[in-house]
């Protein structure tokens, strides 16, 4: 009986929203632009981002692919992602196609601006996903047949929905309180559906190479790949061990300097050295194994935070109210035949707009926990508010009742 | 303890940061004499307080404004009225009287009023001085150079001191700037807060109008303040006649007196926005509770702030708070809106923001009422009694 790794990496970068201020609204439309210098910046966000992280990742990623016929991983890009690496940095695009190019990299499909719109408006999520997936097939040649859904938000309606749709299989976090005694390591059935598989990461696995991996104070510290390759080949019943994690983990959450390029470089050939293991793709796994359970999850679980919920996202006020007024925008940004102003609007539906106005870790003093590009929370809240003020302005220049 | 005021015979911040400070401090143990410039009844019992009359004046009589002359009645029955210089110079000989009859551990003095004095028990009792910064001349002049006078007694006072307690990062960068003391000389000792020294705020507000306002969707923007150049109001103003420009259910109430209150109502007068501005005067006690208690946001527009105590006093009403940061309060309080205190636009964008959105002034409260109940005196006078045990286990004779 063989046992895989699954190695799923996200990719994305939301359109973080300038220092947009009340005498920008109605005045100047460009929510996006902010100068290079300043934290805003999406270019140069961009720029460092694949400096330290895309280039040099992919590189190695390319290498292992090449050295290893049995190296196998998926991949997530956001849509958002994608337009800003055309814009910016053609050199990270193409040394993912070249990934995809090899056929051993699966890219798995989600809304093309990273939002989190299946709670708001199943009309917009689902022109979202179709979006995302003309442009995966525009740029690798694939249609994806797995999906996740924004921050891994996953419930039995979505589950549901991707089972009509089509798709094969999708995402989840591997949460204790939806598994209870069962392990991550297996395919699962999501309950009320017919076809569709249920991959869950396995949170522990994953966080120490995620969160853990240059932390000197974590007992496991310093991991290595075939120490890591040892937990999992002692680790008892398992058919796949599920890694999902950020992409931005190799090279920019773990800089270069705490050694995690080392570990992925070695990873491959350490986890080869055993009989029967093996890496496969997200598609590859479900089709290698059956289900072993049906997994029903009445609740929205995430990959965030202990709660695992959505309450990084809309836990406060600000949050709650700010997202509501932008989908009740939805019907008129529809009608009134403006593209550029329904695209500007789909930028804003980024879930990271949400999360930057979080005030649970800023409270608790924990700044590290804090990825924000603005001071402080009220600011992105500001921020965002007065570009929905200048949305109102725009439609109402169309003639559009607001 | 040597200081110039304390409530209820307080102008301002100073008066109600010693007497705080020196509550904690006697909690802990400290057994402290307040030397105050003029006799009046304090019902303090946790620490003797000492009225300093120079010989031959047996009473003085104060104005409750900062800065304004004292009248001094000798025992000959004649009267005199002494501006602030000549008070210094008769607070500083009858501290000196003081220390000829009495043993100190610590001389502990409070802003430049009572530095002079300091030196000389330093001189008299060979005691160390700590020497507490609330504000300097650059605060109180509102960033510019000040009065030579003044700023001569600081920085001799800072020389000599052997420790300079700051309020705030803010207010020990500028005694470095100013007056080239080495950093390490030089403490920060935040200001701070209890929350039971609180009067409750009673369910009947004062302000009826303003409430009613409310009621029709306008939304309150105060400022509590002396109305005096280092507190930014003009400022203020011109970033609410923005505000109004987009927000016109907006109304900025303004609490406080000072030398500026003609030149601010001419200039929202000349803003357009008369309508929209009420000034009140100086207030006490349910009026100026209820001024916070009413308010969608609180303002703190200063141009140099040492500490900015009311912005606390804001969240403990229920308000939350916009400080600029050239202020101590910008450092202990977390969730409050920050801007610089020249960036009108800036300031003008925030306010519109809370005005404009409820969740955005709740939220604020929320977490900011959170930190404000973590807040104590008590931190401030574990590290000022540090303090002392340090400069008196090498100084003693």
């Amino acid at each position: 009986m063989s046992r895989a790794i699954v190695l799923y990496l996200h990719v994305h970068q939301p359109y973080r929203i300038r220092h947009y201020s009340i005498f920008d609204a109605g005045v100047d439309h460009r929510y996006f632009d902010a100068d290079y210098d300043h934290r805003t910046s999406n270019e140069r966000i961009m720029h460092k981002v694949a400096e330290k992280s895309y280039v040099p990742t992919n590189r190695r990623l390319i290498k292992l692919l090449n050295d290893h016929p049995e190296f196998k991983l998926s991949l997530s890009i956001t849509g958002t992602a994608i337009d800003q690496m055309e814009a910016w940095s053609p050199e990270a695009l193409q040394s993912f196609k070249d990934l995809a190019a090899t056929g051993r990299v699966e890219i798995v499909g989600e809304t093309y601006h990273h939002s989190l719109a299946f709670f708001y408006s199943k009309e917009e999520f689902e022109n979202q996903v179709n979006m995302h997936k003309k442009k995966i097939q525009d740029m690798f040649g694939q249609t994806p047949k797995v999906l996740r859904n924004t921050e891994l938000a996953y419930n039995n309606d979505i589950a549901y929905w991707a089972d009509k749709a089509g798709y094969k299989g999708i995402l989840a976090e591997g949460w204790d309180k939806v598994l209870g005694w069962r392990s991550p390591n297996f395919v699962y059935r999501p309950a009320f559906t017919d076809n569709i598989r249920l991959l869950m990461k396995n949170y522990k696995l994953s966080d120490d190479i995620a969160f853990r991996f240059g932390d000197r104070s974590w007992a496991g510290w310093p991991l290595t790949a075939d120490k890591f390759s040892h937990w999992l080949n002692e680790s008892g019943d398992a058919t796949n061990f599920n890694l999902f994690m950020d992409y931005e983990t190799f090279g920019e959450h773990q800089w270069d300097e705490s050694g995690i390029f080392g570990f992925l470089e070695h990873l491959p050939n350490e986890w080869l050295k055993k009989e029967g293991n093996t890496f496969m793709t997200v598609s590859e796994a479900i089709d290698a194994f059956e289900p072993v359970d049906q997994v029903d999850t009445p609740f929205t679980t995430t990959w965030a935070d202990a709660e695992r919920d959505l309450s990084a996202w809309l836990g406060n006020g600000m949050q709650a109210s700010s997202i509501t007024a932008l989908y009740e925008l939805e019907d008129r940004i529809k009608h009134c035949g403006d593209l550029q102003l329904l695209e500007d609007w789909r930028k804003l539906q980024a879930s990271d707009n949400f999360y930057y106005m979080c005030t649970k870790w800023f409270n608790d003093g924990d700044i590290h926990a804090y990825f924000s590009p603005y001071e402080n929370p009220y600011d992105a809240f500001i921020a965002f508010m007065n570009a929905y003020h200048d949305l109102l302005f725009r439609l109402s220049e169309k003639g559009v009742e607001v | 303890m040597l200081g110039w005021e304390l409530p209820p015979h307080n102008s301002g911040g100073l008066g109600v940061a010693c007497y705080q400070l020196c509550k904690s401090l006697s909690k802990k143990g400290a057994d402290i004499e307040f030397v105050l410039p003029y006799k009046a009844d304090h019902g303090i019992k946790f620490m003797t307080v000492t009225a300093a009359h120079p010989q031959g004046v047996t009473e003085i009589q104060k104005s409750g404004i900062a800065y304004d002359s004292y009248k001094y009645i000798y025992s000959d029955g004649h009267v005199e009225v002494k501006d602030i210089y000549s008070q210094v110079h008769m607070y500083e000989q009858a501290v000196a009287q003081l220390t000829f009859s009495r043993q100190y551990d610590v001389v502990h003095a409070h802003d430049w009023l009572t530095f002079r004095a300091a030196l000389r028990a330093k001189q008299n009792l060979n005691c160390p001085i700590v020497l507490h910064v609330h504000s300097i001349e650059r605060d109180r002049a509102g960033g510019k150079k000040g009065n030579p006078l003044c700023h001569e007694i600081e920085g001799m006072s800072f020389m000599i001191a052997d420790r300079i307690v700051a309020v705030s990062q803010h207010t020990k960068n500028m005694i470095i700037e100013d007056y080239g003391i080495p950093e390490d000389k030089i403490e920060v000792v935040h200001n701070s807060i209890d929350q039971d020294e609180f009067e409750p705020i009673d369910g009947n507000n004062s302000y009826r109008y303003l409430e009613a306002m409310q009621g029709k969707g306008y939304r309150v923007v105060v400022a509590v303040s002396r109305l005096t150049v280092q507190k930014g109001l003009p400022n203020f103003l011109h970033a609410a006649k923005e505000v109004v420009a987009r927000a016109p259910k907006t109304l900025f109430l303004i609490v406080g007196s000072g030398e500026q209150y003609y030149e601010l109502l001419e200039l929202a007068a000349d803003l357009g926005i008369s309508k929209n501005v009420i000034f009140t005067g100086f207030l006490r006690g349910k009026q100026w509770r209820d001024a916070y208690a009413v308010a969608d946001l609180f303002v703190m527009p200063s141009i140099s702030e040492p500490f900015g105590l009311t912005a606390l006093e804001a969240v403990g009403y229920g308000t939350p708070s916009l400080v600029t940061k050239q202020s101590g309060v910008a450092e202990v309080l977390r969730n409050c809106l920050k801007v610089d205190f020249w960036d009108i636009n800036e300031m003008a964008n925030k306010i519109t923001a809370v005005v404009q959105n409820d969740s955005l002034r709740d939220t604020l409260h929320y977490n900011s009422y959170a930190e404000f109940t973590r807040l104590s005196w008590s931190a401030a006078a574990d590290k000022l009694l540090h303090i002392y045990h340090k400069e008196t286990a090498g100084a003693r004779v």
